[in-house]
C-alpha cells in the first residue's frame, strides 16, 4: 500500500514511452512519404491520360516534379555541395539553424522575465490588474508576428543611436521578446494566482509577507502554468525569428534560407523543400525541449502538467 | 452606497486603463517628438485609416475573406478529423501526441511550397496556410474534449444501455464544446496572423499583408500600422462572433456565465 | 489554575455588511477557552462554526465585538503566530517534499537549517511517518497527507491549534485512526485545540466541551460537558460515549426544530 504512485513514473517506463513515441514519429514521416508520392503518382498517372488534374479542382497542387520534387532527390539535396561553398546543404541549414535559434532563444529569455515581472505586479496590484489584464489580453488579438517587417525595416534605420552597431537579428530578437512576453504575463498571471484558497490562509496564519507568499507558494504554483506559456511561446518565437527574416530579408537563418531558395526555386525545388523541412525540424527540437523539461521538473515533483 | 460606487469602480477600471493606456502612448510621443518613430501615436493611426480609407478597406476586404474562407475550412477539417479520430482509441493515443508536436513546426514556412503549388499570386495558397495553421489547435483541443470524459458520465450512460452514437450525442459532444470554444477562439486570432504573414510571401498585392510592408518600406509607419489595426479588427469581429456562437451553443457552461457576471 | 486561551466577547461577523445579499454569520458570540482544552465546534452548515475558526485564527475581522488569544487581540497572536492550524484539505504544497512541507513555518520564523531538520524528522515520528520525509505529496494516501498537515500545524509548538474539519475527507477507518493519533499527540503536547466539526461521534470522542451552535444567524445553542478519559477502541464501545454521542445529538435536533 504505502505509496500511491501518482504522477511519478519509473525511468523504465518513461524511456518506453520516448522510445515508442520515436517509432510512432518515425512511422509518420514514412506514412507522408508515401502519402506524397502516392498523391504524386496518381496525379501523374491523370495527366499522362491528359485530364489535367491539378486544373480539375484547381485545389489540389500539381504533380509534376517542379512542384513535387521526389522524396529521394530532397533527402539527397540535404548532403549535396552547395555552388559558391565547400559545404552540404545540410550543414548550411544547420548553421542558419542555430542563427535563428540564437535569435529567437535571447528574445524568448527576455520576453520570460519581462512577461514574469509584469505577472507579478498585476497580482500584486489588484487595481492595475483590472485596469491593464483586459488589454493585455486583448494585445493577443493584435497580429504581433505581422508587424515583424515594421520592427526590422524601421530597426535598421533607427537604432544607430545604440552604443554598439544595430543588426537585423536584434530586431528580430525584439520580435521573439514580444511574442513570448504576452502569453508569458497572462499565463503567468493565472499561475500567481492559481493558491487554493487553503494555501494562502495557511500563509496568513503564519503571518507572512506578500513577498514571503510570492516566492515560497505563488511562484512555485505558477510553473505549471508558465511552462504551458513557454511552450506556445518557444514556438512562436521561432515562428516570429523565421517570419522576421523572410519579411524583411535578414542577412542570415533559416528564413533568408527559405526566401533565398523560394527565389531560385524553378532551379532547384528540393532545396526549397529541405529548408522547409529544416526549420520543421528545428521548431519540433524546441518545442521538445521545453516539454521535456516540464516533464522533468514537474515530474519529479508529482505535478501535472497543463495543457 | 459604499459598493455601489466600488461595483462602479471595479467596472470603470478597464476603461480607466485603456485611457490611460492610450493617454500614456500619445503624450509620450508628443513630448519626445521622435522623427519616423516605428510607433505612431495613436491619433496618426486612426488619421491613417481615414486618410487611406479605400485601400485600407480593400485591402481588409481581401484579407478578410482569406481568413473567412480559411478558418471555415480549416476549423471543418479539424472537427471532422477529431470525430474520425476518436473513434479508434489506439489511434488517438498516437495521433494526439503526433499532432502536437506537429503543432510546433513553422507552418508558414510552407508559405512558399504553397505558392509553387497554387501560383504565386493566387489567395489559394494564403488560404491553404490559414487552413493548416488553424488546423492543429482546434484538432488538438477538439479531440481532448472528446476523450476526456468523466468516466462515471460513460458508466451512468452505460448503465442506461446507451448505444455509441447516443453516447457520443449525450456525454461526448457537450463535454466536447467548451474544448472546441476555447480552440475557436485562439483560432480566430491564428487565422488574420497566418493570412497577413501569407500575404508577405504572395497572393494579391492589394491585400493588408503588401500594404504593411510596403508602408514600412517607405517609412510610412502610420499607414502600416492602420492595417495592422485593420487585422485587429477583423480578429475582433470574428473574437466577438466566436464568443457569440458559444453562448448560444451551450448557455449551460459556467465559464460563459461567470464572463457575463463579472463584466 | 487555569487561564484562559481564546476569549470571544459578544462577537458578530455580517458578511456583504449593508447589501441586499447581507448575511448574518455570528450574532453576539461569547466563548471562553481554557488553557489545555480540546473544544468542538458543530452545528449544522451555515452555522458560522468555520468562520468562528477563522476569528479565531485572525483570518477575518469581526463586525463587532473582540477576540482574544492568550490575553492579546487576534490578530496579534497571528503576527506572534500563537498558533498552528490544519484545514479539512491537507493543503500541502505539492512541490516541497514532506519534510520541506513541515518546515515551512520554520522557515518564515527563521529556524536554521540544522534545527529544521531534526525538528520536521520529530514531527514526522510524531505523525508516525518516519520514512517518508523524501517523498512528495501526491506520492501519499489522503490520510498519510492530513497527517503530514497536522505535523505542519504543530511543528513550531504552538499553544493553540485551530482545525477546521481536517478529518472531513477521509474514510471511516483512516478517520478513527487519525482521531486517536490527535487524542495522543494533543496528551504528549499540552496543545489547547479547538477542533470544527460535522460529526456527533467525532466530536464526543475527541473533546472535552463540544459547542452546539445553531445557524442563521450563528449562535452558540448549548455547551456539553465531556470526560471519557482514556481514550481509546473501547471508549467506541462504551455506554458513557453514547450517551454523550445521544446528547449532542438531540442538542443539535433541537437546533434543526428551531
Amino acid at each position: 500500500m504505502i505509496t500511491q504512485r501518482a504522477g511519478r513514473e519509473d525511468r523504465r517506463d518513461m524511456l518506453k514511452r520516448i522510445g515508442r513515441q520515436i517509432v510512432v514519429f518515425g512511422v509518420f514521416v514514412v506514412l507522408m512519404g508515401f502519402a506524397y508520392s502516392g498523391y504524386k503518382a496518381l496525379g501523374q498517372s491523370i495527366d499522362d491520360k491528359q485530364h489535367d488534374w491539378w486544373v480539375v479542382g484547381s485545389v489540389l497542387p500539381r504533380t509534376d516534379d517542379l512542384n513535387m520534387p521526389p522524396i529521394l532527390d530532397i533527402l539527397t539535396e540535404f548532403g549535396a555541395l552547395q555552388g559558391g561553398t565547400d559545404k552540404v546543404l545540410g550543414r548550411l541549414l544547420f548553421e542558419e539553424a542555430l542563427f535563428t535559434l540564437r535569435e529567437a532563444a535571447l528574445g524568448f529569455a527576455i520576453g520570460s522575465v519581462v512577461g514574469m515581472a509584469i505577472a507579478v505586479v498585476l497580482a500584486r496590484w489588484k487595481r492595475l490588474e483590472r485596469g491593464l489584464l483586459p488589454y493585455v489580453i486583448a494585445s493577443q488579438t493584435v497580429p504581433l508576428i505581422a508587424i515583424a517587417p515594421i520592427i526590422v525595416i524601421w530597426g535598421r534605420k533607427n537604432f544607430g543611436f545604440m552604443p554598439w552597431e544595430w543588426k537585423d537579428w536584434m530586431s528580430v530578437s525584439i520580435i521573439a521578446t514580444f511574442l513570448t512576453f504576452f502569453p508569458v504575463a497572462v499565463n503567468g498571471l493565472r499561475g500567481l494566482q492559481s493558491p487554493k484558497p487553503e494555501n494562502l490562509e495557511l500563509m496568513e496564519s503564519y503571518a507572512a509577507s506578500w513577498s514571503e507568499t510570492l516566492w515560497r507558494l505563488r511562484l512555485p504554483a505558477s510553473v505549471p502554468y508558465l511552462f504551458a506559456a513557454l511552450k506556445i511561446a518557444a514556438t512562436a518565437s521561432i515562428v516570429g525569428a523565421i517570419v522576421g527574416e523572410i519579411s524583411a530579408g535578414v542577412g542570415g537563418g533559416l528564413g533568408r534560407r527559405i526566401f533565398l531558395e523560394a527565389q531560385r526555386y524553378t532551379t532547384g525545388p528540393e532545396r526549397l523543400y529541405a529548408s522547409v523541412i529544416g526549420s520543421a525540424i528545428l521548431g519540433i527540437l524546441v518545442f521538445l525541449t521545453i516539454t521535456g523539461a516540464e516533464r522533468l521538473v514537474l515530474g519529479r515533483q508529482g505535478r501535472e502538467a497543463i495543457t | 452606497m459604499n459598493w455601489v460606487r466600488r461595483r462602479l469602480g471595479q467596472s470603470m477600471a478597464p476603461v480607466v486603463g485603456g485611457v490611460a493606456i492610450l493617454a500614456v502612448w500619445e503624450l509620450a510621443l508628443l513630448v519626445t517628438n521622435p522623427d519616423g518613430f516605428v510607433l505612431p501615436p495613436p491619433s496618426e493611426i486612426i488619421g491613417a485609416v481615414f486618410n487611406n480609407w479605400d485601400a485600407v478597406f480593400d485591402a481588409a476586404r481581401n484579407t478578410g475573406f482569406i481568413i473567412v474562407t480559411g478558418l471555415v475550412v480549416g476549423v471543418l477539417l479539424a472537427v471532422g478529423a477529431a470525430l474520425l479520430v476518436t473513434r479508434f482509441r489506439t489511434a488517438n493515443e498516437i495521433i494526439t501526441p503526433l499532432a502536437v508536436s506537429m503543432n510546433a513546426v513553422p507552418i508558414i514556412a510552407l508559405a512558399p511550397i504553397f505558392n509553387a503549388w497554387f501560383g504565386l499570386l493566387s489567395p489559394r495558397s494564403n488560404q491553404a496556410i490559414v487552413v493548416v495553421l488553424v488546423f492543429f489547435p482546434v484538432f488538438i483541443n477538439t479531440t481532448k474534449g472528446l476523450t476526456q470524459v468523466e468516466p462515471s458520465q460513460l458508466e451512468l450512460m452505460e448503465s442506461y444501455a446507451a448505444g455509441k452514437w447516443r453516447i457520443s450525442r449525450e456525454v461526448r459532444i457537450p463535454n466536447a464544446m467548451p474544448f472546441f470554444f476555447t480552440a475557436l477562439k485562439i483560432s480566430t486570432s491564428l487565422a488574420v496572423i497566418a493570412a497577413i504573414v501569407a500575404e508577405y510571401f504572395g497572393g494579391r498585392q492589394d491585400a493588408l499583408g503588401p500594404l504593411i510592408t510596403q508602408s514600412a518600406g517607405l517609412t510610412r509607419y502610420a499607414d502600416a500600422w492602420a492595417a495592422v489595426l485593420a487585422g485587429t479588427v477583423i480578429g475582433g469581429i470574428l473574437y466577438t462572433l466566436a464568443g457569440a456562437l458559444e453562448r448560444v451553443a451551450m448557455p449551460w457552461h459556467s465559464s460563459v456565465r461567470t464572463d457575463r457576471q463579472s463584466n | 489554575m487555569t487561564t484562559v486561551a481564546v476569549a470571544v466577547s459578544s462577537c458578530s461577523k455580517i458578511f456583504n455588511h449593508g447589501k441586499s445579499n447581507e448575511v448574518h454569520a455570528l450574532d453576539e458570540i461569547d466563548l471562553a477557552v481554557e488553557d489545555g482544552e480540546f473544544i468542538t465546534l458543530i452545528g449544522p452548515s451555515g452555522c458560522g462554526k468555520s468562520t468562528l475558526l477563522r476569528l479565531i485564527a485572525a483570518l477575518t475581522d469581526p463586525t463587532a465585538g473582540r477576540v482574544e488569544v492568550n490575553g492579546k487581540s487576534a490578530e496579534q497572536a497571528r503576527l506572534d503566530q500563537d498558533y498552528g492550524m490544519a484545514f479539512q484539505r491537507a493543503g500541502l504544497f505539492d512541490w516541497r517534499t514532506v519534510s520541506k512541507n513541515i518546515e515551512l513555518p520554520l522557515e518564515l520564523m527563521g529556524w536554521s537549517r540544522v534545527d529544521r531538520v531534526r525538528r520536521a524528522g520529530e514531527m514526522l515520528e510524531l505523525v508516525k511517518l518516519p520514512e517518508f520525509g523524501g517523498h512528495h505529496p501526491s506520492e501519499l494516501s489522503g490520510g498519510m497527507q492530513q497527517r503530514v498537515a497536522i505535523a505542519r500545524s504543530l511543528a513550531f509548538s504552538p499553544s493553540l491549534l485551530l482545525m477546521d474539519e481536517p478529518f472531513g475527507a477521509l474514510d471511516e477507518m483512516t478517520r478513527e485512526h487519525m482521531q486517536d493519533e490527535l487524542i495522543r499527540i494533543w496528551a504528549e503536547t499540552n496543545t489547547t485545540v479547538v477542533f470544527v466539526t460535522h460529526s456527533i461521534p467525532e466530536a464526543a470522542y475527541l473533546s472535552s466541551r463540544v459547542v452546539v451552535m445553531s445557524p442563521r444567524p450563528g449562535r452558540i445553542a448549548s455547551v456539553i460537558d465531556v470526560d471519557l478519559g482514556n481514550r481509546g477502541d473501547h471508549t467506541r464501545e462504551d455506554p458513557a460515549f453514547f450517551e454523550k454521542v445521544t446528547e449532542i445529538r438531540e442538542a443539535l435536533r433541537a437546533v434543526e426544530s428551531t
